[in-house]
C-alpha cells in the first residue's frame, strides 16, 4: 500500500514540477522546480529499488548541474522573454516535426518484440543478495575497466580543454608565494613600540609595512606579452603584505 | 582477462600523462620538448603495435587483429606527420603551448581505441575521447575569432552527430539486446531477424559516423572548420581522424552488420555519390586553398566509400589502400600549404601561389606531384587508390558508382590542375618566406612515397588485403 501511495505522490508532483519548469515566467523559479523534479524522480528510483541511481541523481543533478543552472540564470543576463517571443510563430512547425517523429517512432516500435532472455533480466535487475551499488561497482571495476578508464581520459581531456581555452594569467592576478610567506619575520610587518604609561595614544600617521622586495612589485616592462597563459609561478607577484 | 592486448594504448596514455606533468612543471618553453616527447611516444607505441600478438580481450570489448594493426600504424603515422608540421607553425602563430601535443596524443589514444572497438560502447567512448580533443584543438588559437568560431561550430555539430550516433546505438541495443560485435553478427545471421527498428538504428549509426568522416550530406562543418582552425590543426583533422573514422565505419558495417548488407548498401551508395559530386563541383569556385582542400577531402571520402558500398573483402581492401595513399598525399599537400608564408604572415589564397615554380621550384614541384596524385593521374599513388576501389565496384557489378566516380574525378581534376597552372604559368608574385627544414623533410618523404608508390604496391596491397579479410574472418 505504502509504495503505491508514494509512487503516485512522487509521480504527480514530478509531472507538476516538470510542467512548471517550462511554464514558469521567472527562470529562477524554473530552476527551483527542476530541482523539485529531480528529487521526486530520485524518489521514484528508490521505490524501483535503484538506490544508486537515486543518490547519483540527487548528488550530481541537484548538487552540481542544477546549482550550475542557477548560477548561469542569475549571473548571465539572458532575456528569457525574448527567447520565448518566437513561440507563436514556430509552434506549428515544431508540432509538425514532433508529430512526424512520433509517427516514425510508433512505426518502429510496432515491430518490437522483447527477447525471452531480456524478460528474465528485467525481473531480476541485480544479482541476489547484493545491493545494486555493489553490483554496479563489481562490474565497473572488473568487466568494464577499459571503458571506465577511457571515460576518465575523456574527463581529463575535457579539463585540459577548459584550461587551454579559458585560463588567462592576468598581470593583476596575485599568486601565493609560499617561500616568501614562510620567510617573513615579524619585523617586516609589525613595529613594536613602547608606550609611556599614562601618556595617551600619540596621534600618528597610518603605519605601513616596509616593502622588502621592490623588484617584485614592478613588472619588467620589456617582457613580451604572453598569449597563452602559463606563466612561471614566480613571475609578476606583489609581495604579500602590500 | 588479457589486459596486455591494449598495451600500446595504455603506454601511449601513460606517456600522455607524463608529458602533461612535464609540461606543467617546466617553467617555460616546454612546447618543443613536449612535442619531441610525444613523437617519441608515437614511435614506441608504433613498435608495440607491430610486435604485440592479436586477440580479443576485455570481455569482447576490445579486439586486435591485422585490420586494427594496419589502421593504428596509419593513424600513428598521420598524427606524427601532422605534429612534425606543427612545430614551426605554432611557434610563429604564437600558439606554441605544451597542451597542443598532449591533446594530439590523447586524440590518438581515442582513435586507436576506435579501430580496436568490438563493442558499441567502446566505439562510443573512444570516439568521444577523439572528438573532444579535436574540438579543443580546432579552437586552439583562442584569440583569433575564426578559430574560436571553428571550434564552436565543430563542437555543436559534432555533439549533434554524437547524439544521433548514440540514439542509433540505443536502438540497436534495444532491438538486439547486445552491444558486442560478435554477438550482434551472430544474432543478425539471417536478415529476417532484423526488425525495422534495428535498421533505423543502423542508419543512425551510419549518419553519426558519416559526420565524422565528413561525407556529403553531413559535411557542412568541414569547410568552415578547415578554414578557421590553425593550419597545423587542419593538417591533423585531415589525416589521422579520417583514417580512424573510416576504419571504424568499415568495421561496424562489416562485422556486426555485415549480414544486413542489403539494407545499408543503398545508404552508403547515396552518401558516396553525394560526396563525390559535391567534392568535385563545390571546390571549383574556391579561392582559399584550405577550403579547397576541405571539399577535396569530402570527395576523397566519397571515393573511399565506394569500396565500403561494395561490401566484399575486395572492396574493403580498396578502401584501405585508398586510406594508405590518402594519408601520405594529404600530409604532403598540407606541408606545402603550411609553407605558404609571406613576410611572416600565413597566406592561404590560390593567387598567392602564382609563379611559385620560378621563385621556389622545389616546393612547386612537390605541390604539383601531390595535385596530380589527388587528381588520380597515373603513375602517382592517387591513381592506385582510385583503381582498387573502382576495380572492386566493377567486379561486383556496381557500374553506377564506378562511372560516377570516374566522371567526378575528371571534373575534380580541373581544380587540382588549376593550382599547377597557377604555379607554373602565371606571372610570379613576391617570393614566399624561406621554409623551415621540417616542412621540406615531410614534403620530401611523402612526395617520394606518392611518386614511387607504383614501384612497390605489392606488399602494401597485400597487407591491406590481409587486414580486410580479418574483418570477414
Amino acid at each position: 500500500m505504502a509504495p503505491t501511495f508514494f509512487f503516485y505522490l512522487f509521480s504527480v508532483v514530478l509531472v507538476l514540477c516538470a510542467a512548471m519548469v517550462v511554464s514558469s515566467r521567472n527562470p529562477v523559479h524554473s530552476v527551483l522546480f527542476l530541482i523539485g523534479a529531480f528529487f521526486n524522480a530520485a524518489g521514484l528510483f528508490l521505490i524501483a529499488g535503484a538506490e544508486f541511481l537515486a543518490f547519483i541523481l540527487v548528488i550530481v543533478y541537484v548538487g552540481a548541474v542544477a546549482v550550475l543552472f542557477l548560477f548561469v540564470v542569475m549571473m548571465l543576463d539572458v532575456d528569457f522573454e525574448q527567447l520565448r517571443s518566437g513561440l507563436q510563430r514556430y509552434l506549428p512547425v515544431g508540432i509538425a516535426v514532433g508529430v512526424l517523429l512520433l509517427a516514425e517512432l510508433v512505426s518502429v516500435l510496432v515491430g518490437w518484440h522483447v527477447h525471452p532472455a531480456a524478460t528474465a533480466v528485467r525481473f531480476a535487475p541485480a544479482p541476489a543478495g547484493v545491493s545494486n551499488t555493489v553490483a554496479l561497482g563489481e562490474l565497473v571495476y572488473t568487466k568494464y575497466i577499459l571503458l571506465f578508464q577511457a571515460a576518465g581520459l575523456v574527463l581529463l581531456v575535457a579539463m585540459i580543454g577548459a584550461i587551454v581555452l579559458t585560463l588567462r594569467d592576468r598581470r593583476s592576478s596575485r599568486h601565493q608565494r609560499i617561500a616568501v610567506q614562510n620567510a617573513r619575520v615579524p619585523g617586516e610587518t609589525v613595529e613594536l613600540r613602547t608606550m609611556a604609561l599614562g601618556g595617551g595614544v600619540p596621534v600618528a600617521d597610518i603605519l605601513r609595512p616596509r616593502l622588502t622586495q621592490p623588484d617584485a612589485i614592478d613588472d619588467d616592462p620589456l617582457e613580451p606579452t604572453h598569449h597563452g597563459g602559463h606563466h612561471p609561478a614566480d613571475a609578476h607577484h606583489a609581495p604579500e603584505g602590500r | 582477462m588479457n589486459w596486455a592486448l591494449a598495451l600500446p594504448e595504455i603506454v601511449l596514455a601513460a606517456c600522455g600523462l607524463l608529458i602533461l606533468v612535464i609540461g606543467v612543471l617546466r617553467k617555460s618553453d616546454s612546447a618543443q620538448l613536449c612535442s619531441m616527447l610525444t613523437l617519441g611516444a608515437f614511435l614506441v607505441t608504433g613498435l608495440l603495435v607491430l610486435t604485440r600478438p592479436g586477440g580479443i580481450g576485455y570481455y569482447g570489448q576490445f579486439t586486435v587483429d591485422s585490420f586494427a594493426v594496419l589502421t593504428k600504424l596509419l593513424i600513428l603515422i598521420g598524427a606524427a606527420l601532422s605534429l612534425m608540421l606543427s612545430f614551426d607553425y605554432n611557434d610563429r602563430q604564437g600558439i606554441a603551448r605544451f597542451e597542443y601535443p598532449v591533446l594530439i596524443l590523447f586524440a590518438t589514444v581515442g582513435m586507436m581505441g576506435m579501430v580496436s572497438a568490438s563493442s558499441l560502447m567502446t566505439l562510443y567512448v573512444a570516439l568521444e575521447l577523439q572528438s573532444l580533443a579535436l574540438y579543443v584543438l580546432a579552437a586552439f588559437a583562442r584569440d583569433e575569432l575564426r578559430s574560436s568560431e571553428a571550434g564552436l561550430k565543430y563542437f555543436v555539430l559534432g555533439a549533434l552527430a554524437s547524439g544521433l550516433l548514440l540514439y542509433g546505438i540505443s536502438l540497436v541495443y534495444g532491438f538486439s539486446g547486445t552491444m558486442d560485435f560478435g554477438v550482434l553478427a551472430h544474432a543478425l545471421g539471417s536478415p529476417a531477424q532484423a526488425s525495422a527498428g534495428l535498421i533505423v538504428g543502423v542508419v543512425f549509426v551510419i549518419v553519426g559516423l558519416a559526420f565524422k568522416i565528413s561525407a556529403a550530406p553531413f559535411h557542412m562543418w568541414t569547410p568552415d572548420v578547415y578554414e578557421g582552425s590553425p593550419t597545423s590543426v587542419t593538417v591533423f583533422l585531415a589525416t589521422a581522424p579520417k583514417v580512424a573514422a573510416m576504419a571504424l565505419l568499415l568495421r561496424v558495417m562489416a562485422e556486426p552488420f555485415g549480414h544486413l548488407l542489403a539494407s545499408w548498401q543503398l545508404v552508403i551508395e547515396v552518401v558516396s555519390i553525394a560526396s563525390m559530386v559535391l567534392g568535385a563541383l563545390a571546390a571549383i569556385g574556391q579561392t582559399n586553398v584550405k577550403r579547397l582542400m576541405a571539399y577535396s577531402s569530402i570527395g576523397h571520402m566519397g571515393y573511399a566509400l565506394i569500396g565500403l558500398a561494395v561490401g566484399t573483402p575486395l572492396g574493403m581492401r580498396g578502401v584501405l589502400v585508398y586510406l594508405i595513399v590518402y594519408i601520405f598525399m594529404s600530409a604532403g599537400t598540407w606541408a606545402c600549404i603550411i609553407a605558404m608564408r609571406r613576410q611572416g604572415l600565413a597566406v592561404e589564397k590560390i593567387e598567392d601561389l602564382s609563379g611559385l615554380a620560378r621563385t621556389d621550384p622545389g616546393l612547386a614541384l612537390a605541390f604539383a606531384i601531390f595535385m596530380f596524385s589527388m587528381a588520380g593521374i597515373p603513375p602517382l599513388s592517387g591513381f592506385f587508390g582510385k583503381l582498387y576501389v573502382f576495380l572492386a565496384a566493377v567486379q561486383s557489378g556496381l557500374w553506377t558508382l564506378a562511372i560516377i566516380g570516374v566522371l567526378t574525378s575528371v571534373v575534380g581534376s580541373y581544380y587540382y590542375l588549376r593550382i599547377v597552372k597557377v604555379m607554373y604559368f602565371d606571372a610570379p608574385g613576391p617570393a614566399l618566406d624561406r621554409r623551415p627544414s621540417m616542412l621540406g623533410f615531410v614534403a620530401a618523404v611523402t612526395g617520394v612515397f606518392t611518386l614511387f608508390f607504383f614501384l612497390f604496391p605489392g606488399p602494401l596491397v597485400a597487407a591491406a588485403g590481409t587486414a580486410a579479410s580479418a574483418l570477414f574472418g
